[in-house]
């Protein structure tokens, strides 16, 4: 054993292994991205910047159930909600902080109508805090941008809930 | 006493009791929707199904009596499986629009369906649908949710005593409804939200406002009448949500009136936030050591004799203790005054001005004597004991006067005096009946005490009791009933001006500076006065003050209230003062700051220490009999309540005001009387 060791040692073995894999790898197509420019797969599952969805016909899906402001562990979620003019049930307010949220993905679990739910946008980065307080607003604005995204996501995620 | 066996646990318990009680004795729980401890049984819900020995089939507990021998399973397979089963048949017409049902949360439904129900459904059909029915401006209805327990249906017949929610159809094309989709004419109409254990009954003004475990609950008072009523104060951060009644078997027992459960919506609207100015007729807004050093200088240009308060109907003891002693010791003026009217009180003993035979005394009664008086609208929850009463012992109920409906038949006599007058000289068929009760209730309004022989009646029918033993150790029968929730605790604390004058001098406009403690009902016209006007609404009150200070509501404070039946309660703050607005027996306390330099009280424990001695050392318990005064021949009559604009809270109340409308509009249909 002592003596296998000592050959390998002076012969630079695992060196030269090193060596050979990293000539190897040269000649193979590049792992990694030049990633502003390109972006890696992700998962129809990944948990990134919130969206608020609407129905085909341009109504808003939340109807205010708050489920999810109950369940949210980093209580980032603030809903205030109202009778809308025509009787439904809606928010007048619905606020996340997203300097708070821990990206857990349970508010979209407990939508019972899949209103809020996390895109695949991970780039949110502000320059201050202020922008990253998420108003109703900017979350539905935020589900219009995203919306066939989302949707191909929810649909891609199906089969396995 | 029963021997019987729940769950293999023998218990002994009392004759007369349903299956589903001696489970609870036993410590058994039973899922139930239908039944109702405070209502008849219906048994219609057959959710409380338990399995009974030598039985073939499940017994709906809570309409089984109890039988000696009993051998009582609720926690076996059959059991188990009847539960479920009964629950998919409730099921299959609920709809699961659980998320944007306001009952969410808080729903008896959605809990047993949890605990005992199956997690999938096996129903495939359509589901029933029923159109929405109208009742009225409090109560929204869904009523494709409702599992028709008839929880409302009896809660109208029986405690509210009118029949207009009822159930057509069978089967499946069953319907709650109040036939002609009116709103229900009743003062007690929001309890069955309460009630109803699903969503098809909710709270109209509260609709989609919040969630249940979102609001913070406080324990309070309500202060809308003088009964006390036990309630729960829900907020969602600064905003009183609503109001829903705490379980007090001796006061309101499970009920609250429509007024106290709905004028927290008042508590949002016309609030003084900063203290006010008057100049030139226009309010200014001013910081609160401009407005107290105005009215340092006031105070110190005025004559102590010309310094008047008024405090009002829904202002705590501690403010009006600490009124006592800014006027007493600081202010040295002796004009304070609880009382909007000049009422005859003797305050030489609590029972003169209490409501003696106490709220639960009211069950055992078998005569009822109105003087004066209409409890449907003066003290809600009282009527609906006598009702109860009704019901219970077929009381007698006597009043001097047509009052309209009550809820409960009654007998009226003529409303003059002389009345009153044979009946204490002994010329009247109901001295008799007085005599004869077991249990007799005589109750004095408020307006009877404003009459000009008010006391010659009052310590006449004192005397007259007396003298039939009808006021002794074990019952007195003489009642007063207040209108206001501050009345009682200002008698109790002698804030009543000992000759008189007081208001008689202010409608003469003799003082040059007066003090409205949240009074916003008096009957003065203002002349040269310096009103200081300390409340919390912009009411009456602050509409002829020259100087306002924002004051706290009864929510905002901690605050001692003494019922009708003198019973001392403690209101707790569920919310804080809106703006620059402060509670109000720091505002008394800043006030005598100004003219001494040290103030009257430290801190609140010695505002409370110095109030709770004084209330122990001026109670003297005897009844003093006069009995020379001059008798005058007049109507007795009811004090005009305007129902739900009382006070300034339910008058800046929205859905108060609904009410109001809607309830006028009712009576103009001309088929009333």
């Amino acid at each position: 054993m002592r003596i296998s060791r000592f050959i390998k040692t002076v012969f630079m073995f695992d060196f030269l292994r090193g060596l050979i894999i990293a000539i190897k790898e040269v000649f193979k197509p590049k792992k990694t991205i030049n990633y502003p420019f390109e972006k890696g797969k992700i998962s129809p599952r990944f948990r990134g910047e919130h969206a608020l969805r609407r129905y085909p016909n341009g109504e808003e899906r939340c109807i205010a159930c708050k489920l999810c402001e109950a369940v949210c562990p980093a209580q980032a979620i603030t809903i205030e909600s109202s009778e809308r003019e025509d009787g439904s049930r809606k928010t007048t307010r619905y606020d996340i902080d997203m300097l708070k949220c821990i990206y857990c993905g349970l508010c979209e679990e407990s939508c019972p109508v899949d209103a809020i739910v996390q895109g695949p946008n991970f780039e949110f980065a502000t320059e201050t805090r202020e922008e990253l307080y998420y108003t109703k607003e900017k979350l539905l604005e935020n589900g219009d941008r995203w919306e066939s995204v989302l949707a191909a996501n929810i649909k891609a995620d199906n089969p396995h809930r | 006493m029963l021997k019987v066996k729940v769950n293999d646990i023998d218990i002994e318990v009392e004759e007369g009791l349903t299956v589903l009680q001696a489970c609870e004795i036993a410590g058994a729980e039973i899922p139930r929707f239908c039944y109702h401890e405070k209502l008849s049984i219906a048994g219609n819900c057959r959710m409380c199904l338990v399995e009974i020995e030598k039985s073939r089939k499940p017994v709906a507990s809570c309409a089984m009596p109890v039988t000696e021998g009993m051998n009582i399973k609720t926690n076996t397979k059959l059991v188990e499986k009847a539960r479920k089963g009964v629950m998919e048949f409730l099921l299959a017409n609920h709809p699961l629009d659980c998320p944007v049902c306001d009952q969410g949360g808080e729903c008896d439904l959605q809990d047993q369906s949890m605990f005992y129900g199956i997690d999938k459904s096996r129903f495939k059909e359509n589901k029933r649908f029923v159109p929405e029915k109208y009742m009225g401006p409090l109560i929204k209805t869904q009523m494709t949710r409702c599992i028709h327990c008839t929880r409302c249906v009896r809660f109208a017949t029986e405690v509210a005593g009118v029949p207009e929610i009822g159930a057509i159809g069978r089967g499946e094309d069953m319907q709650i409804t109040t036939y002609l989709e009116k709103a229900m004419e009743s003062e007690l109409s929001a309890n069955v939200i309460d009630l109803c254990p699903v969503g098809a009954l909710t709270s109209k003004p509260y609709v989609f406002e919040a969630r249940p475990w979102e609001l913070k609950k406080t324990e309070s008072v309500d202060v809308m009448d003088a009964v006390g009523s036990n309630i729960r104060v829900d907020t969602y951060g600064w905003e009183v949500k609503r109001i829903l009644p705490k379980i007090n078997e001796d006061i309101n027992e499970e009920w609250i009136s429509d007024k106290t459960r709905y004028a927290c919506d008042g508590l949002k609207y016309q609030r003084l936030d900063v203290p006010y100015v008057k100049k030139k007729n226009n309010f200014n807004k001013i910081s609160w050591p401009e407005a107290l050093h105005i009215l340092k200088n006031k105070i110190n240009s005025t004559n102590p004799e010309k310094v008047a308060g008024l405090t009002g109907d829904l202002t705590n003891m501690e403010t009006l203790f600490a009124c006592k002693e800014l006027f007493q010791k600081v202010l040295k003026s002796k004009d304070l005054e609880s009382r909007e009217k000049n009422i005859y009180i003797n305050l030489n003993s609590r029972k003169n001005y209490l409501f003696n035979s106490e709220i639960n005394g009211i069950e055992k009664s078998d005569l009822i004597l109105l003087i004066g008086t209409n409890p449907r609208y003066e003290a809600t929850m009282l009527n609906a004991r006598i009702r109860k009463s009704f019901l219970k012992n077929n009381t007698e109920i006597i009043s001097l006067g047509d009052l309209g409906d009550l809820t409960y038949p009654y007998k009226v006599i003529s409303n003059l005096t002389e009345e009153v007058k044979k009946i204490i000289e002994n010329n009247s068929d109901i001295s008799k009946k007085i005599k004869n009760a077991k249990y007799p209730l005589i109750i004095f309004g408020e307006a009877a005490l404003t009459l000009n022989s008010s006391k010659y009646l009052f310590e006449g029918f004192k005397k007259f009791l007396k003298e039939n033993n009808k006021i002794n150790e074990e019952w007195n029968s003489l009642n007063i009933i207040h209108s206001n929730a501050s009345t009682v605790g200002s008698f109790d604390l002698d804030i009543v001006s000992k000759t008189n004058e007081t208001l008689e001098k202010i409608d003469n406009n003799f003082f040059e500076l007066i003090f409205l403690i949240g009074r916003d009902n008096f009957s003065f016209t203002k002349k040269n006065e310096f009103i200081v006007y300390i409340g919390s609404h912009g009411d009456k009150g602050a509409e002829i003050a020259d100087l306002i200070l924002p004051g706290a509501a009864f929510t905002e404070q901690d605050g001692y209230y003494t019922n009708l039946e003198g019973k001392l309660q403690m209101a707790f703050k569920a919310s804080y003062p809106p703006g620059k607005a402060k509670e109000d027996w720091i505002i008394i306390n800043e006030i005598s700051k100004l003219i001494d330099k040290d103030s009257m009280f430290k801190n609140k424990d010695e505002l409370l220490r110095a109030m709770h001695n004084y209330l122990s050392s001026s109670k003297k318990d005897e009844l003093s009999s006069l009995f020379k005064e001059e008798y005058i021949s007049e109507k007795i009559f009811t004090l005009p309540i305007d129902y739900y604009h009382s006070n300034v809270i339910a008058r800046s109340s929205k859905t108060m005001n609904e009410c109001r409308n809607i309830r006028t509009k009712l009576k103009k249909t001309g088929t009333e009387g």
